[in-house]
């Protein structure tokens, strides 16, 4: 049955009880006249079992439990009552209604889901309870739901949920649906444990990497190291002569080794001698890139904003301010390297793996296998680390086109270097922005041009459009910050032989640092202490102000520090969450900066699960620190010149910042979580810098530019 | 010719080369797939096992140098009052995001209290820096070995 609102379905389960489809989308609503297609079910069982199918990932963001969250609380279950599947590969079910395809991504689950969830378990809710005073023939509002069951407390009669549920399922769909007020709420907002974390502190959770179908086989593989290029010649017959190798596997562009375990896997790579026909990309270097980039600005492109007149604005102003500004190829390095297991058969196709798009896996892989889709079955797995690099689906190809020449199933591992070289990477921009300011050094007018590549116009093609995409502008456009006159414009420009992709924090990790930088640079060019100068733009930003303030006065802004330890501060609305971090960092004459502390306000409306958005904030701005102090690819030759960590190095536990979170309280619906922490710390680590030092960083990462 | 191992209290053989790092052996000869693969050159930690109690990286410790120690792996670390303290702080304190580098870590630090019961923020600096864990969550990794710390007095 349909309701007339079209945004559920309710039916009979299979096996018995009650099937609520729903639209995980805050707009939910079919178009009139079309039918009704639900993305994510809940079940209730006959046995009282409640299986939540959803079509989220779970890669360390807490998803798992925050979503069941919204469910047991319309319900009136323990969070521990509701199982949690996996969805499968379905792009037409399960396309992320922010994204229209089906992935995990742009921290939007929560957002997407909040109000489905909730209508979904409500409507449950009422149907169990309708079901229970029908049974009983006692009116519905003098019933209950409670624990589980519902109860009927003047005859102190009681029917469990699973006793229920057939009986639910033939109801008719509410008319009207009461959501619980927030004052009722018993498990929203409050830190709910985390239903993931048991298995991932005994060894117990299976990643993609773990997959082992019987009889699986181990490859690791080597791609042309020059992107592009090809398998010239290969020597196999040493790695054949290793001791468990079984297979050597040559494809156009890579060679693979197939064996009893990755020990000898490598020891036969290692063995093997691979000449490269390198192709057009041979000579490059990241330098041309860059002096591309920059190139590139001085070039029209495509209006993402404008308010007002900026050239006039900018004619009579009495100062004026210019700089140019650089951010590098970024590579993600999850901690699990790419991996994917693949069982190639002529009538099918089965695919291990954790990645964040399940649709887009699963048609690739029938593409490379020369299958139609519903012959292939993808297995999805916990995720170790996504941070975009598991929306992409290039290793599920490579898996399926090695697995084609090997008989029996065959789990792909890539080695670090190959994760690190083979990457596909957060674009390096050149940004070229200017301001003028007015006789009291307030902006009058703000002019931002920025070039760089568009991963939306690759992954999303129907996202980019007259030359722009929402994300490789977000950031750059609907500053908090009150500016009568602002012009920004995007040009596209697509690097030669390096793909790009997205990164934890996507556009933002690159404006932010860039606009954050530059109102500090204004402060400076104002001579006005840089949170006060921000909180004078903010007065039709209440919530950016609210944020600024309450990190201000957390971090003791303004009390004196030791010479060569400075604070900077940093504003973003990104994700739909407000954010202000203070970052207090300690610079030594060799330009060694230690950050000793980052004080975090965050506003992102409705708080689901305040652990998780701690834990989410800690996360990003230890992704962000080790980002901004000296994350960097760089091609050489067309090779990408970094390995492993010890030449992309990670921030460690001797150097992580004392890191103090404070969550303003707010009823507006819930931002995203997963990626704000990132983007917002890198020019709140520089304006620090700056503050130390008088060194201004505008080009990242910071490496040894703080040097005296 | 077979190595012969003692894996979490049990005898276990392996039919590989001399020199193939205990990280295959485990993971891909015998199945336990709970000691992970992070970088094959003991920069992450991620593989982190005990020999005779001490933290190694399993991906650079050959087979060979395995054979004849007691070898401990995340599965079991559970068995030992230290281990179960750790796991059980990083439960409480709610450690893992993505969980991939958590068994290294749990290793490192259970074996960081073994040897010292109380540790400072420096001894906490020096025997889990080499653990590199993407997620960030060392701010809650410290506090969780001081929680396990003061639990085991308690105990």
């Amino acid at each position: 049955m349909i309701s007339r609102r079209q945004f559920l379905s309710t039916s009979a389960a299979l096996g018995g009880g009650l099937l609520i489809g729903f639209r995980t989308s805050a707009a939910a609503e079919s178009p009139s006249g079309a039918p009704f297609a639900p993305n994510a079910f809940i079940r209730i069982g006959s046995d009282g079992q409640i299986v939540l199918t959803m079509p989220y990932v779970e890669m360390g963001q807490g998803t798992y439990t925050s979503i069941p969250m919204l469910i047991a609380e319309e319900l009136e279950v323990d969070l521990k009552q509701v199982r949690l599947e996996h969805a499968p590969p379905d792009e037409k079910l399960y396309a992320n209604p922010l994204l229209g395809v089906q992935a995990t991504g742009n921290s939007n689950a929560i957002r997407g889901s909040w109000k489905p969830l909730r209508e979904a378990g409500a409507t449950a809710r009422t149907l169990l309870v309708s079901a229970a005073a029908k049974r009983w023939n006692v009116d519905p509002a003098s019933c209950r739901a409670q624990s589980g069951e519902v109860r009927h407390a003047p005859t102190g009669r009681r029917l469990k949920y699973g006793e229920l549920a057939a009986d639910a399922a033939r109801m008719p769909v509410p008319e009207k649906l009461v959501l619980k007020s927030p004052a009722d709420f018993k498990l929203i907002g409050t830190s709910a444990k985390r239903l993931d974390t048991p298995s991932k502190v005994n060894g117990s959770a299976v990643y993609g990497i773990d997959a082992r179908p019987p009889g699986v086989k181990i490859a690791t593989l080597a791609q042309s190291p020059v992107f592009g290029g090809r398998v010239k010649s290969v020597d196999d017959a040493k790695a054949k002569a290793v001791k468990g190798v079984r297979q050597v596997v040559r494809l156009d562009d890579a060679v693979a080794v197939v064996a009893d375990h990755m020990g000898a896997a490598k020891k036969g790579m290692a063995a093997l001698v691979i000449e490269w026909d390198e192709g057009a990309h041979a000579k490059l270097d990241t330098q041309q890139i860059a002096d591309g980039l920059e190139k590139a600005t001085l070039n029209p492109g495509a209006v993402a904003q404008n308010i007002g007149d900026t050239e006039k604005a900018m004619a009579s102003a009495v100062t004026k301010v210019e700089a140019t500004y650089q951010v590098p190829f970024l590579a993600h390095a999850t901690m699990e390297p790419m991996n994917c297991t693949a069982h190639v058969r002529k009538d099918g196709c089965e695919i291990w793996v954790g990645n964040q798009a399940l649709g887009r896996a699963q048609a690739v892989a029938a593409k490379a296998a020369g299958l139609p889709l519903d012959k292939v079955v993808v297995h999805n797995h916990l995720i170790g680390g996504g941070f975009g690099r598991r929306l992409e689906v290039d290793g599920v190809i490579r898996a399926v086109q090695i697995a084609m020449q090997v008989d029996g199933p065959v789990k792909v591992v890539w080695t670090r270097e190959e994760d690190i070289q083979h990457d596909m990477y957060r674009p390096s921009f050149f940004d070229r922005i200017s301001a003028g300011l007015d006789a009291k050094g307030m902006p009058v007018a703000w002019n931002n041009r920025f070039a760089g590549s568009s991963v939306i116009a690759r992954w999303l093609p129907p996202g980019f459009n007259n030359g722009l995409d929402p994300d490789t502008t977000e950031g750059a456009i609907d500053l908090v910050y009150a500016l009568p006159n602002m012009h920004v414009e995007y040009v596209r420009a697509e690097p030669p032989g390096i793909p790009t992709a997205f990164w934890r924090s996507v556009g933002p990790s690159h404006n932010v640092f860039v606009t954050e930088s530059f109102i500090d640079e204004l402060a400076a060019a104002a001579k006005r202490d840089p949170v006060a100068y921000r909180r004078a733009l903010l007065d039709k930003a209440p919530r950016a102000k609210a944020v600024l303030e309450l990190a201000a006065q957390k971090a003791g802004w303004g009390k004196p520090l030791p010479q060569g330890v400075g604070r900077g501060v940093s504003v973003q609305h990104a994700f739909a969450t407000y954010m202000a971090q203070v970052a207090e960092v300690e610079v030594s004459k060799d330009g060694t900066v230690r950050v000793r502390r980052v004080v975090c306000a965050v506003d992102c409306g409705t708080v689901v699960n305040p652990d998780t958005v701690r834990a989410q904030i800690q996360s990003g701005i230890i992704f962000g620190l080790t980002a901004a102090l000296r994350g960097e690819i760089t091609l050489k030759g067309g090779r990408v010149e970094q390995s492993n960590f010890h030449d992309y190095q990670m921030l460690r536990m001797n150097e992580a910042p004392a890191i103090e979170v404070h969550i303003v309280k707010s009823g507006e619906a819930p931002g995203g979580m997963g990626e704000t922490g990132t983007s917002a710390i890198s020019p709140a680590l520089t304006n620090a810098i700056f503050a130390a030092t008088g060194k201004r960083i505008r080009k990242l990462p910071v490496a040894n530019q703080a040097a005296v | 010719m077979p190595h012969t191992l003692t894996i979490n209290g049990k005898a276990r053989s392996a039919d590989v080369d001399d020199d193939t790092p205990m990280l295959w052996v485990l993971r891909d000869v015998l199945g336990m797939t709970g000691t992970k693969f992070g970088c094959g050159l003991g920069l992450c930690g991620a593989c982190t096992i005990h020999l005779d109690g001490k933290p190694v990286r399993s991906c650079i410790t050959p087979v060979a140098a395995a054979a004849g120690k007691r070898i401990t792996t995340i599965e079991a670390v559970g068995a030992t009052a230290t281990g179960r303290k750790i796991q059980q702080a990083w439960i409480d304190l709610e450690v893992p995001q993505c969980g991939y580098c958590q068994s290294g870590q749990i290793m490192s630090a259970t074996a960081l209290l073994a040897a010292k019961p109380n540790p400072t923020d420096s001894d906490i600096d020096a025997a889990m820096s080499g653990n590199v864990c993407r997620c960030g969550t060392y701010v809650r990794i410290r506090e969780g070995i001081k929680h396990a710390a003061n639990a085991k007095k308690g105990a």
